[in-house]
């Protein structure tokens, strides 16, 4: 059974439509992202599953119930909000209690399960303090923890290391996970990093302009990208206009706008004579001869990044390339003529977006 | 070093004009006041130091009754005040859109644009006997003969209210205004009901605004004098009344001043137990950012 499942969920605003037609499963314990751009509708689609918007169209199961006609405050799904929500006038302690407070429990009850939650996200013994005098982490977690003691069929984060900074958000994405594993229950996050659901996610929803482009592992979107969006948003990627001039069984070859031809692999139903992107991952090019493209150029700049250095590569068309260069053998110097080469299965061609 | 003396020398001036005016406004009248009080008037033009003033007033029930009532009728005023302002305040701050948020505010300050004394002449030309009111209700056959609603502590607490509502507003919509709207959305999603938000998370958030107004609505109350007079008539036993009486009527300064200084000091004891009772402090509240 899913601990959550939408279909056909539609939420417009006027004549504006934020969310069209989304559907998704949630199995029961995994870790399930949405990733999408700013703007794409990702908070409208949390905000209608905790409630606080009422859809359009569509239904939302959790744990096989409808619960559109739920109130907010009845429906076991919590919500880490953008900004945390932490409510400054209590204390991390009271903070906690909240919910286990509305809920009726018993203060003794209450009070050894806030100390086990704190306990369990690591931060033990601050019940006491203010919210204010806690890192960002920290609140984060305090975020966590004053959801999680309410043992909720789905946690629902929306952004949450949003605000945090580039170090510590690193650090967070790690601890996420764990608390994930640790809690056992389903998380629905939100971002439009893509790294952060790359990284934490069993399943991977990406979403654009208020629709779901494809769902799968953070490996199959990345791998096998359904679309353009898809290909040119999960992960970094070269991309290269042209128009389809032969298609060969999978392989077409590409003129290029800026001149120039290569070999690709199509991805979609592109035919040709249709406009087309084509989409080259750094690591799936090489320099020197060998592949069954080559691309002349020259060495445009040296970008050192440890493991993940690159040599950026001006084609003789004019196009930049960036080439992943993992032994950090720098590929020369700055101005030396190289050669990119690459397989036609690593160059994935699609039809060219709003054409 | 010409840039700090420049610095300290703005800063002499910009605290000026402030400085002036508490002193010249607030603290020499209150120190003369405190004076006059202390002095005994013994013959014509002759006087002693003494607490005889101050004696004079509570062996007198008359004026320690008015206080008193003045102070729980001031009380009484400002949790009005507060009933009714704290819905329109968050309606302004919360629910209101953008645009119209100033055109309400500015509704709000229209009475303001009045003189206290044509709005208590207002109420008057609507309580009294023969006022729009009692006259519209025997016209519709409502009441048989025409009724006077002036001269009653209903009118006067009515009155004060109007006249004081906005000062509890303004400080309570802009504490309201900084209310992260996510606040209100996480106590319902943690299970709260529309109660339990309200009270555990809308008041606590606006304690600040509720203090500062409540402060503010008291003072002016128990410190008016225009309204109770006019809509209360002999019967509204008002403190400031008093005063007047003892400075204008019965030109007995020493008298005055004395109750003066009581005022001052019994409303900002009420202050005091008020904050001590809600367990607020002025420095979290009031000073609070
Ligand atoms: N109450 C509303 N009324 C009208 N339009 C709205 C409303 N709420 C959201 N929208 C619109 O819906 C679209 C999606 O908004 P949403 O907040 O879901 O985006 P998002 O994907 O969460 O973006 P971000 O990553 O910036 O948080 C936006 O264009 C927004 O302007
Ligand atoms: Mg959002």
């Amino acid at each position: 059974m899913y601990d959550l499942s939408c279909s056909g969920l539609t939420k417009r605003f006027g004549p504006f439509t934020a969310v069209s037609d989304v559907s998704l499963d949630i199995p029961s314990g995994s870790f399930f992202s949405i990733l999408g751009p700013s703007g794409c509708g990702k908070t409208t689609l949390m905000r209608m599953i905790a409630g606080f918007e009422s859809p359009s169209e569509g239904d939302i199961k959790i744990k096989g119930e409808s619960v559109v006609a739920t109130p907010p405050n009845k429906r076991n799904v919590k919500m880490v909000f953008q900004h945390l929500a932490l409510f400054p006038m209590m204390s991390v302690g009271e903070n906690i209690a909240y919910g286990l407070r509305c809920r009726g429990e018993k203060r003794g009850a209450i009070g050894a399960k806030v100390a086990g939650i704190l306990d369990r996200v690591g931060l033990p013994g601050t019940e006491d303090k203010r919210i204010d005098q806690l890192s960002g982490g920290q609140k984060q977690r305090i975020a966590i923890a004053r959801c999680m003691v309410l043992e909720p069929d789905v946690l629902l984060l929306d952004e949450p290391l949003g605000a945090l900074d580039l170090k510590l958000r690193e650090h967070m994405k790690i601890e996420l996970k764990l608390l994930q594993n640790q809690f056992e229950t389903t998380f629905l996050y939100i971002t439009h990093d893509q790294s952060e659901a790359l990284v934490m996610s069993d399943q991977v929803a990406v979403m654009n302009a208020g629709r779901f482009e494809q769902i799968g592992s953070p490996k199959e979107l990345y791998d096998a990208p359904v679309s353009g969006f898809v290909a040119g948003f999960v992960g970094d990627s070269n991309c290269l206009t042209g128009t389809i001039a032969t298609v060969d069984g999978a392989d077409a070859r590409v003129r290029l706008d800026d001149g120039g031809e290569l070999i690709g692999r199509v991805a979609d139903r592109s035919g040709p004579g249709d406009a087309v992107e084509v989409f080259l991952r750094p690591e799936a090019l090489s320099l020197g001869a060998g592949g069954a493209t080559t691309l002349p150029g020259t060495v445009d700049s040296l970008l050192f990044n440890g493991a993940n250095s690159r040599v950026l590569v001006k084609l003789a068309t004019g196009q930049m390339l960036e080439v992943a260069d993992p032994a950090q053998s720098g590929g020369g110097a700055v101005g030396d003529t190289v050669t990119v080469s690459f397989q036609p299965e690593r160059a994935r061609v699609f039809a060219r977006r709003g054409a | 070093m010409m840039g700090r003396d420049a610095g300290r020398l703005s800063l002499i001036l910009l605290f000026m004009p402030f400085a002036l005016w508490i002193g010249l406004l607030i603290v020499l009248p209150q120190l003369g006041i405190g004076y006059v009080s202390l002095r005994e008037k013994v013959g014509i033009n002759q006087y002693e130091f003494g607490f005889k003033n101050y004696a004079d007033f509570i062996s007198e029930p008359i004026y320690r009754n008015t206080l008193l009532r003045t102070a729980w009728m001031s009380i009484l005023v400002t949790a009005l005040a507060l009933i009714a302002g704290f819905p329109v305040a968050y309606y302004i701050a919360k629910i209101a859109k953008t645009r119209s948020r100033a055109a309400l505010f500015l509704m709000c300050l229209i009475p303001l644009w009045v003189s206290d004394l044509v709005r208590a002449y207002g109420w008057i030309v609507l309580l009294r006997e023969t006022g729009v009111i009692s006259t519209a209700l025997v016209s519709i056959g409502l009441i048989s003969q025409p009724i006077e609603m002036l001269y009653t502590d209903m009118t006067v607490i009515i009155g004060l209210v109007y006249t004081v509502i906005l000062f509890m507003i303004v400080p309570l919509v802009s504490t309201l205004q900084g209310m992260d709207d996510a606040l209100l959305e996480a106590g319902y999603n943690l299970g709260g009901s529309r109660f339990t938000v309200f009270r555990r998370i809308i008041v606590p958030y606006a304690m600040p605004g509720i203090v500062a107004g409540s402060i503010i609505t008291f003072m002016l109350t128990a410190g008016s004098y225009l309204t109770p007079v006019l809509l209360g008539g002999k019967n509204s036993s008002w403190f400031t009344e008093q005063i007047y009486n003892q400075f204008i009527t019965r030109y007995n300064w020493e008298a005055g001043a004395t109750f003066g200084v009581l005022l001052l000091l019994f409303t900002s004891l009420v202050v005091w137990l008020g904050l001590l009772l809600t367990g607020q402090s002025l420095a979290t509240t009031v000073a609070k950012d």
